[in-house]
Formats: C-alpha cells, structure tokens, sequence
C-alpha cells in the first residue's frame, strides 16, 4: 500500500464527487423546481452528505498520518486495491458469484416463506399441527446448520445456497403468518356476506390485507441473505466477497478488506432500495 | 331518480322481496359462568316488502338481530326464516350495510360496490349498474377513489351501494344513514324509498333516529326489556306508522307516536 501515489488519485476523486454532487443538485433544482423527481433526487443526496463527510474524514485522518496504513489504509489505496482487483478480473467474479448466491437463496426461501406462511396463516389445521414444530427451528439459530449441510450437501453452491434460503425464509415466513392472522376481521366478514370465498377471497381480501407486511418480511429477508452469504463464504469458499475478505485477512490486506466492506454495504444498499421501489409500487397499488 | 332506477334494475333482476320471520331467537355472549343475555325470544313476522325499523337504545342488540338475519351469527335458540326456509350460514338471499362501512381500502369506490353484484350478472350489466348505483349516492364522480379519499359519509354511501347492488330479497340496512348530515341523510332516505317502490324488497332498518323510522317504516320495532325484569332486549312494542308516505313530519298522529317512542327509549319531556 504506497501512500506515494494514492494521494492525487484521492484529492481528485474526492473533487469529482463533489462537483458532481453540486451540479446534480443544480440539476434537479432547476429543471423541476419543487417537483416530486426534484424533491426525491433532493432526498437521496442529503442522504449522501453523511458518507461524504465519512469519506472525508478517512482521507484525512489517513493522509495526516493518524493512522497507520497497516491499520487503515487511505481511501485512495482502496481504490487501487479496487482497480487492481479488476485488472485482474477478480472482482467482477467476486461480486457476481455473490450476488448470485444471494438472489438464489433470497427467491427460493421467501417462495418457500410465503408458501409456508400462507398456508399456517390460512389453515386452522395447519397451524396447529405444524406451528410449534416451525417454531422450534427458528429458534435454532441457523448458523447451527452449518456442520449438518457441509455433511450433507458438501462444500459446494448448494450448500450455500441452502443456508441463505433458510436466512431468508423465516423473516417472510413470520411476518406474512402473523399478517394474515391479523388480516381485519371485519373486512373478511363483510366480504364473505356477499358471498366471498374461498380462493377469491384470499385474492381479494386476505393477500391484499398482507401486502405491506410482507414486503417488509421481504426486505428483512433480503438483508438476512446478505448476512448468511458472508457466513457461508466466510466458513468455505473459493470466490465471492466472503471469500475475499478471509482470503485477505489470512494475506493482511486490510485494503482489500475494507473494499469488501464497502461493496457488501453498497450491494446491499442497492438490492434493498431496488426491493423499496417494488415495495412502493405495491402498497400504493394495495394499501 | 325512480325514472333512471327502473328500467336497468326491473330488468336485470326479479328477485322478489321475502318474509322474514324471526321465531323465539335469543342470543347470550361471554363464558359459562358470566353470561349476558342479549337477546331473549324475539319474534316477530316480517312481510314480503315491508319496512321495518328497528329502535332501540345503544348495545340492546339491533345489530345482532341483524347478523342472524344475514347468517352471521348463530343464535342460541329460535331461528330466523326467510321465505319460510331457516337461515343456516352466510345467506345469499340477504345484502347487509354494515354499521362501518367496511370498504376494501385497496380497491376503488366502484371496485367496492362491484363486490356486491350478485354472482350471476354479467361483466357489462354489472358494471353499468354499478356506475348507476354510484350516481344514485351522489358519487359517480368519486368511483376512481380510494374508501380513504373520501368522507366517512361517502363511504357509508358507498357501503349502501354495495348492498343495493346485490338486489336481494332481503335488505338488512344497520344505521345507513347514521355518519350523513341532515340534507345528505334526507336524500338518502328518499333514495332508499325511491328504490324500494322501483323494485320489491324487504328492508330492516336499524336505527337510532325516531324521526328517520317515522318518515321510512311501515312499522317500527322497538327492542328493550320487558316488564317482566328478566335481562335481554325482546320485543318492547310493534308499532304501525300511520299514514302513506311521504308523511307529514308535523302531523299529530306521528307527534304522539313519536312521544311514546321516545319516552319508551328513555327519553322524556320532548
Ligand atoms: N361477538 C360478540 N362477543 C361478545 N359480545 C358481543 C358480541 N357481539 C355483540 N356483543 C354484545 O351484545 C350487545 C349488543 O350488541 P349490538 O352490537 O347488537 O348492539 P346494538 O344495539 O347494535 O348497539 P349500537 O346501537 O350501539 O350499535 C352488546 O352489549 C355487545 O357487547
Ligand atoms: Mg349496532
């Protein structure tokens, strides 16, 4: 990590940022003042004032020599790490295989969720002969079946797979369950006076009842994803951000790390505000 | 208004209005060893497109009178008959307005009166009488909506709607009228008069407003304890309205039925 020549690369990263952030926000003042694509584009830069102060404040407190680049290298010399990585054509490997182990597990365990969570939400007999049973394996806490599915499965895709499908299954699970059984009673009884029921009423009542739920059930799970997939990574892989950020520390590339870091935050950030978007448009549609 | 109703409803529909016969019902809540008798062995014989309003002081039981009417509730004893047959479940042959408007929040004014068509009507016909309904409670401009865009007496509006577009044999109508203000109240009362010559039906109307069953019923039932000391609300008194309608709201004749009716409801000095 030379500090010689991360410096320019720093000063005018941190330039670029900020013109583009002033002439953004000019942007969007100007052409639709007051306007609601002015006002959203508004919000999300204030949202970004936070982590430019952060980012300022690493560069100095690195370039000042406060901490030693063994403990916290510069932001500039992450971004090498970052361009390094990519010359290498690592990175890209790293973030898709990731990514893709995410969004596996995240689908099949929220279908497995809302299957599960509709049909002990909706049957009487199902929750009684299976709830106590679901119970108790979310009371297991799931890095628990680590050892089982390496046994089982070995150390492979599925067995990473598996373990963020079950990270994301329960939050879906809870929360369409618990909102189904709370769908309001009232608004079911007078559907059912004029002669709803059955799957229509579950279409027009019951899951519309539970849309903003289980989108946040959805948004939990999501996160829960990205937190079982560093697990998994981290305990056996050869590629993905897990991987790099062991790898790194066996190597002591705190750089690298810190790059893991920051990528898992924004990945994350942007799968989560992409299932926001989503999230809006339903409950506007259903709420 | 009757002139618009006619043609597109008289059509669509020939249900006809049904007796409704409530024989020896009674209702209790709460566990075993606290038991509240609500209702205790009301009977009382409806006729085929009569009105009948309902009375009585607040938590006496019109609204649960009502749910066994529509099969949403089982009573303890007795039963409710429509056309003879017992009620046993959820009954088609009934439309209920609910207390609450109870409106679908994620489906529009339009969508929300749709869910009252009767099973059988066509996609257009029910859309046409839907649009039609919705002008006829003063919100065709509305019907895009959302039930949380609009007043809570729109929605109740909305809520009668829907029950009207069921054309049902049986019209269980609890407090319509109850969250409208005095201009908006009166022109739903004609409305609901104007539709119920349109087209026979049966209408129990439960309300709080003496004057509201003077002007619609053709016999007021008032619920309540009887004399005899015993808890739960029965038969109080079954009255006839005298008089065609439109009545005179100032006629003696209803000035002293209202007095009775008002001092049976506890209420003295008017
Ligand atoms: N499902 C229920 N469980 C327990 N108690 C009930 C239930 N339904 C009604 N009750 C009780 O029965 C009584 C009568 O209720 P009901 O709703 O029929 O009154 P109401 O005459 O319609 O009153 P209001 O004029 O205020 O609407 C009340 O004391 C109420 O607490
Ligand atoms: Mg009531």
């Amino acid at each position: 990590m030379s500090a010689e020549y991360a410096t320019p690369v720093s000063k005018e990263g941190l330039e670029a940022t900020g013109s583009a952030i002033t002439s953004a926000s000019a942007a969007s003042r100007g052409s639709r003042p007051g306007g609601t694509a002015g006002r959203r584009a508004g919000i999300i830069l204030l949202g970004l004032i936070v982590p430019a102060l952060i980012l300022l404040a690493w560069h100095l407190s690195t370039a000042s020599g406060f901490f030693r680049p063994s403990q916290l290298p510069s932001p500039a010399s992450v971004l090498a790490a970052a361009v390094d990585l990519i010359e290498r054509g690592q990175l890209a490997t790293h973030i898709l295989i990731s990514t893709q182990r995410v969004i596996l597990g995240f689908l099949i365990g929220s279908l497995l969720g809302v299957l599960a969570g509709a049909l002990l939400g909706l049957s009487r007999l199902a929750d009684v002969l299976l709830t106590p049973t679901v119970g108790a394996l979310r009371a297991v806490p799931s890095l628990a079946w680590v050892p089982l599915l390496v046994l089982w499965i070995g150390i492979n895709e599925d067995s990473k797979v598996t373990l963020i499908t079950i990270g994301a299954f329960f939050p879906v699970f809870t929360t369409l369950y618990l909102g189904l059984r709370h769908v309001d009673r009232n608004l079911v009884e007078a559907a059912r006076a004029f002669g709803v029921n059955g799957v229509r009423l579950l279409t027009t009542v019951q899951l519309p009842a539970v849309v903003p739920a289980l989108f946040s059930g959805l948004r939990l799970a999501l996160a829960q994803s990205w937190l079982f997939l560093v697990a998994a990574e981290l305990i056996a892989s050869s590629m993905g951000l897990g991987f790099l950020l062991t790898d790194s520390q066996q190597t002591g590339r705190v750089d690298r790390i810190i790059l893991a870091i920051i990528l898992l935050a924004v990945i994350g950030k942007i799968t989560d505000a992409l299932l926001g978007i989503a999230e809006r448009w339903a409950v506007r549609r259903w709420a | 208004m009757t002139a618009v109703l006619a043609p597109s409803t008289t059509q669509s529909h020939s249900k006809q209005a049904l007796a409704v016969h409530f024989s020896g019902l009674g209702r209790s809540f709460g566990p075993a060893d606290n038991r509240r008798v609500v209702l205790r062995d009301v009977s009382v014989q409806v006729e085929p497109g009569e009105i009948l309003a309902i009375l009585g002081t607040s938590g006496c039981g019109k609204s649960t009178l009502l749910r066994a009417a529509a099969g949403l509730d089982v009573p303890d004893s007795g039963e409710v008959l429509i056309d003879g047959t017992p009620v046993a479940g959820i009954d088609e042959r009934c439309a209920v307005a609910f207390q609450e408007p109870r409106l679908l929040p994620w489906h529009t004014l339009q969508a929300n009166v749709a869910i009252g068509l009767p099973k059988s009507s066509s996609a257009s016909a029910g859309k046409a009488k839907v649009l039609e309904l919705l002008k006829l409670v003063g919100l065709d401009t509305f019907a895009k909506h959302r039930p949380r865009e609009v007043s809570g007496g729109m929605a109740q509006r909305t809520s009668l709607a829907r029950a009207l577009a069921r054309n049902p044999g049986v019209l269980l109508l609890d407090e319509p009228f109850g969250a409208l203000d005095a201009l908006t109240r009166i022109k739903m009362q004609d409305l609901l008069l104007d539709i119920h010559s349109a087209q026979p039906t049966t209408v129990l109307l439960v309300t709080h407003d003496v004057d509201e069953a003077l002007q619609l019923a053709d016999r007021i039932l008032v619920l309540g304890r009887n004399d005899d000391g015993q808890d739960g609300s029965t038969v109080a008194e079954l009255v006839p309205v005298p008089g065609a309608r439109p009545r005179n709201r100032n006629s003696t004749e209803l000035g002293a039925l209202r007095s009775s009716l008002l001092s049976m409801l506890g209420v003295t000095g008017h």
